[in-house]
């Protein structure tokens, strides 16, 4: 197992020096000046052209290639021109709101896509088939943002129900001293539950809208795969042999159906860990995808490649994790490894 | 009927709602089966057989049900019973074992788990304590060497009899009454099938069990059963003694099902329905070259494969058209080869870290020749015959085809080769060796488009035309796709496509496997008749040696690798030399009696 893990970590090696290269590149091809834009718009020429060097632009770009490598392996990302704060401590302090939003939005989603799903195949025809049908169509056709401002509108505009969607913790509170990032732990470790109530319900409208939205491709991958496995000959042998249904269900196709979903629920995940700027951007959320955002904007290019290197890192430890899940699962995956 | 039978179907009737409206799989069948008797139900596929079986268990899909009729188990209505009275039967009263065994194991699971699964449904809960010892016993008693440590195998990590092996024991776990064996032996190797078969008999007359054996195969209802149902399009066409049936059949389905199975003391056109046959002389045998057919009889006698004597015997303008010398084919052993390699392999590798799936073997195919490449699953026959096609890289040896060296040509170059259209084959899954989304003229003008010279719409459309009324399929079909075929229209498609190039080998891998009896025996006759006619050579691979004896004039047994035995079909086959050849031939179940 700890070599499988050695080794798929070694096999990560490549592609992420290739990522530290072509967001290098990248961010140097995009449009606009950041000395320029730095320096401000009264700034003359020979200011500019200071920075320009302060920031080292004027070296040859394998130089600079090298002096940012050389600083990654130090840990430092840079500095955003924005903010004036290291890119390192901003992404790690912005990464858990992220981190906390999309899971909060994952585990919801998948508590009600996968029973939907495993209902929908052991019924088809009936209404809660044709509930999951509706449910998953509505999900992935209607964009975050729109749902987000439509639950916002609903909760807080009309029903008041919710607060003010204005980042994690309502203002009244002080955030809760930083152990995991993540403010319904944190909250709860500092035992302070008043906060722990206001952390959640500020959750809950961006966590539902992401849930929503990423409902559809788990419940409709839940539905097809278990509908395979139900025909499948092992399952129809459990049958014969006058296994109880649950057994039938639960161990003998729910598992061998959780193969694919899991694959879903990995390409689910890293999608809204990155793609989830909307849903930050209406619940004016402190998380990385707005962050990176504003930076490209600014041609800010550090913070940009700071996230992408972020996400690269997610992106492979994400996938060493749903690898290690299919192993728990399947034995024929272990073998392989 | 002096007592009451363990299980009667009277007047089922089970049908399957479709979008095409209802459709009636099997019609008013009578089944009964008595305590302890071995019951076959035969017919080929589509005749309902299956169907039966299920609506027996009622484990029929959703869209089907049981419109008519009666199932009475044991005194039990099963129209009639509830859900949880059915699963309370199942497994612990009767139980069945499927076709494809592999399959029909969970695939995530441990053999020993999924066996206790079995009990802790049906089992008293004071003997839960020992479970696992219940599901050793069962794994034992099924004849599974070191059932201890199969316990916590699982599935892929098994070969197909074992596969087959645990399945019994899983069926027979809780002692039911009635065994219901679905095509228990398809797709397995005839000496496993043997050994599955006496098994499940052992067991079955051991408990005084009953069982339902159901398959298409009528030489094993002949050897196993007491008595044989032969159904048809969902109907039961005669009932009848195992003995009598095949001695004085009635129906005349029975009758052509019975000439369309392979026997020894037939020729090819036996196979075909009276009337066809009756039109066709009998021109198997007649007809062929004498002197193509020499070299086959000059070998017939010697185990020394034909490489160097061909030199002197035949001479320069009758070099064989595919000469093999000294093949091998290793691959390195770790992961899932090295499982295989243990699973097959009986003996010790000779190297622990390759496994030599050919092991220099050299012969030699004349022109005009058909030479059957027998032996079990594992025995390296396929990888022979994908290195011929140059589908595979050899480790060493020589491919000579048609006077060129084909072996040192990398298998990525030789698709572009004009020598490719020379080679062609026929694949074993009619279905799935075609592209689903071609129609039957596209699958078949593809090799000319590949390689051909024909250009323009219309000139390849009449090769395809032309080709189609070769092989015997309507005109009509052409712009069909593949799932708008019958198997046997699919067969045709396939042996088309593979003659398309006027190519001088042809491969064919089993290309009559998946097919029944009666189809098979029109392909069979179809595959000779071209031959004859285009002057081709052939390559039959295949296990079965029924077959190999009607179409091959010579034929290759090999085994792990090796050659064990080689020689003129009717020789080898009626009179084999080596044990593994002898052991191959008496574990084919015997044969009904001629019909004549």
């Amino acid at each position: 197992m700890l070599t499988m893990i050695g080794k798929r970590l070694m096999f990560a090696i490549p592609s992420l020096i290739g990522v530290v290269i072509v967001t290098f590149l990248l961010t140097r091809a995009l449009p606009g000046d950041p000395a320029a834009y730095f320096a401000g718009p009264a700034a003359t020429k020979e200011a500019v052209e200071q920075i320009r060097k302060k920031l080292g632009f004027d070296k040859p770009l394998v130089e600079q290639f090298f002096r940012y490598a050389n600083d990654l392996a130090n840990g430092d990302f840079g500095t955003s021109l924005t903010t004036g704060q290291p890119v390192a401590t901003e992404i790690r302090n912005r990464l858990p709101a992220s981190a906390e939003l999309t899971l909060l939005g994952l585990i919801v989603s998948i508590a009600i896509a996968i029973p939907l799903g495993v209902l929908a195949a052991t019924r088809p025809g009936s209404w809660i088939d044709h509930l999951c049908r509706v449910t998953t169509t509505a999900g992935v056709s209607l964009p975050v943002f729109f749902t987000g401002l439509v639950l916002v509108y609903v909760f807080y505009f009309r029903l008041g129900w919710s607060p003010a969607p204005l980042g994690r913790l309502d203002v009244f509170y002080s955030a809760p001293p930083t152990v995991t990032g993540f403010y319904l732990i944190d909250t709860l470790i500092a035992r302070d539950v008043e906060a722990f109530r206001s952390a959640l319900s500020q959750l809950i409208l961006p966590a539902t809208t992401l849930a929503i939205f990423s409902l559809a491709p788990i419940a409709r991958m839940t539905r097809a795969s278990m509908l395979a496995v139900l025909a499948s000959e092992f399952v129809r042998t459990a049958r014969a042999s006058g296994l109880s249904p649950s057994t039938v269900i639960v161990t003998y196709a729910f598992r061998n159906a959780m193969l694919p979903v899991i694959t879903t629920l990995s390409m689910v995940f890293s999608f809204l860990l990155g793609a989830n700027v909307l849903v930050e951007k209406v619940f004016a959320w402190p998380g990385i995808g707005s962050y990176a955002v504003e930076a490209l904007i600014s041609s800010d290019f550090a913070p940009v490649q700071g996230f992408v290197l972020t996400m690269a890192v997610m992106y492979v430890l994400l996938n060493l994790v749903i690898d290690i899940l299919y192993g728990v699962i399947d034995p024929r995956v272990r073998l392989e490894g | 009927m002096t007592a009451q039978p363990l299980l009667d179907v009277q007047n089922l009737t089970v049908e399957f709602t479709t979008r095409r409206g209802i459709v009636k799989a099997v019609q008013h069948v009578d089944i009964s089966v008595a305590k302890g008797e071995t019951l076959a139900i035969v017919g080929e596929s589509g005749s309902g057989k299956s169907v039966t079986s299920y609506a027996v268990m009622r484990i029929l899909d959703r869209a089907g049900r049981i419109a008519e009729g009666s199932v009475m188990f044991s005194g039990i209505d099963v129209k009639a019973a509830t859900e949880d009275q059915m699963r309370d039967l199942r497994g612990r009263e009767v139980s069945m074992i499927f076709q494809n065994p592999r399959a029909a194991l969970n695939p995530i699971r441990k053999v020993g788990d999924q066996i206790e699964d079995v009990l802790r449904t049906h089992v008293q809960q004071a003997q839960v304590a020992d479970r696992g010892e219940k599901a050793i016993e069962a794994l034992e008693q099924v004849k599974i060497a070191r059932p201890r440590e199969r316990y916590h195998a699982y599935p892929f990590e098994l070969s197909g009899g074992m596969c087959q092996r645990v399945v019994i024991a899983l069926a027979l776990a809780c002692n039911p009454q009635l065994l219901i064996a679905d095509e228990p032996t398809t797709g397995l190797d005839v000496t496993t099938q043997k050994a599955v078969m006496d098994l499940i008999v052992e067991l079955t007359r051991r408990r005084a069990m009953s069982t339902i054996l159901i398959t298409h195969d009528l030489g094993l209802a002949a050897a196993y059963c007491d008595r044989v149902v032969v159904m048809e399009k969902g109907q039961v066409v005669e009932t009848a003694k195992a003995a009598d049936i095949f001695a004085n059949p009635q129906h005349p389905y029975t009758r052509k099902l019975m000439r369309a199975t392979p026997r020894i003391g037939v020729s090819l056109r036996d196979l075909l329905p009276e009337e066809e046959g009756a039109q066709q002389p009998s021109t198997v045998m007649a007809g062929l070259d004498p002197a193509i057919h020499h070299p086959s009889q000059d070998a017939s006698g010697s185990m020394d494969p034909r490489v160097k004597p061909g030199g002197d015997e035949v001479k320069a303008g009758e070099k064989p058209l595919l000469l093999i010398e000294k093949l091998v084919k290793e691959y390195p052993r770790q992961g899932a080869t090295a499982v295989l390699g243990k699973l097959f392999g009986r003996k010790p590798p000779v190297e622990p870290d390759v496994f030599r799936a050919v092991d220099g073997i050299s012969f030699s195919i004349g022109h005009g020749e058909s030479v059957g490449l027998v032996g079990e699953s594992g025995c390296g026959k396929s990888t022979t015959s994908m290195m011929v096609m140059r589908l595979l890289d050899q480790t060493s040896g020589r491919i000579q085809f048609d006077g060129e060296e084909i072996g040192s040509i990398m298998p990525s170059a030789f698709a572009r080769l004009p020598l490719r259209s020379r080679i062609q084959m026929v694949f074993q899954d009619p279905t799935d060796s075609l592209n689903p989304r071609f129609t039957a003229a596209r699958a078949i003008a593809d090799p000319i488009m590949q390689l051909g010279d024909i250009r323009g719409r219309d000139s390849l459309r009449a090769r395809c035309e032309e080709l189609a009324a070769m092989v015997g399929l309507p005109l009509n079909l052409l712009d069909r796709f593949p799932h708008q075929l019958s198997g046997g229209q699919k067969a045709r498609v396939g042996i088309a496509r593979a003659i398309a190039l006027h190519p001088k080998l042809v491969i064919l891998d089993e290309p009559t496997a998946a097919l029944d009896v009666s189809v098979q025996a029109v392909v069979l006759n179809l595959l000779e008749d071209l031959k004859q006619r285009l002057g081709m050579s052939y390559l039959f691979v295949s296990h079965d040696l029924n077959v190999v004896r009607l179409l091959c004039d010579r034929v290759i047994v090999m085994r792990t690798g090796r050659i064990v035995e080689e020689g003129s079909s009717e020789k080898v086959l009626s009179d084999p030399q080596d044990d593994y050849t002898k052991e191959l031939l008496t574990a084919i179940p015997h044969p009904p009696l001629p019909v004549h």
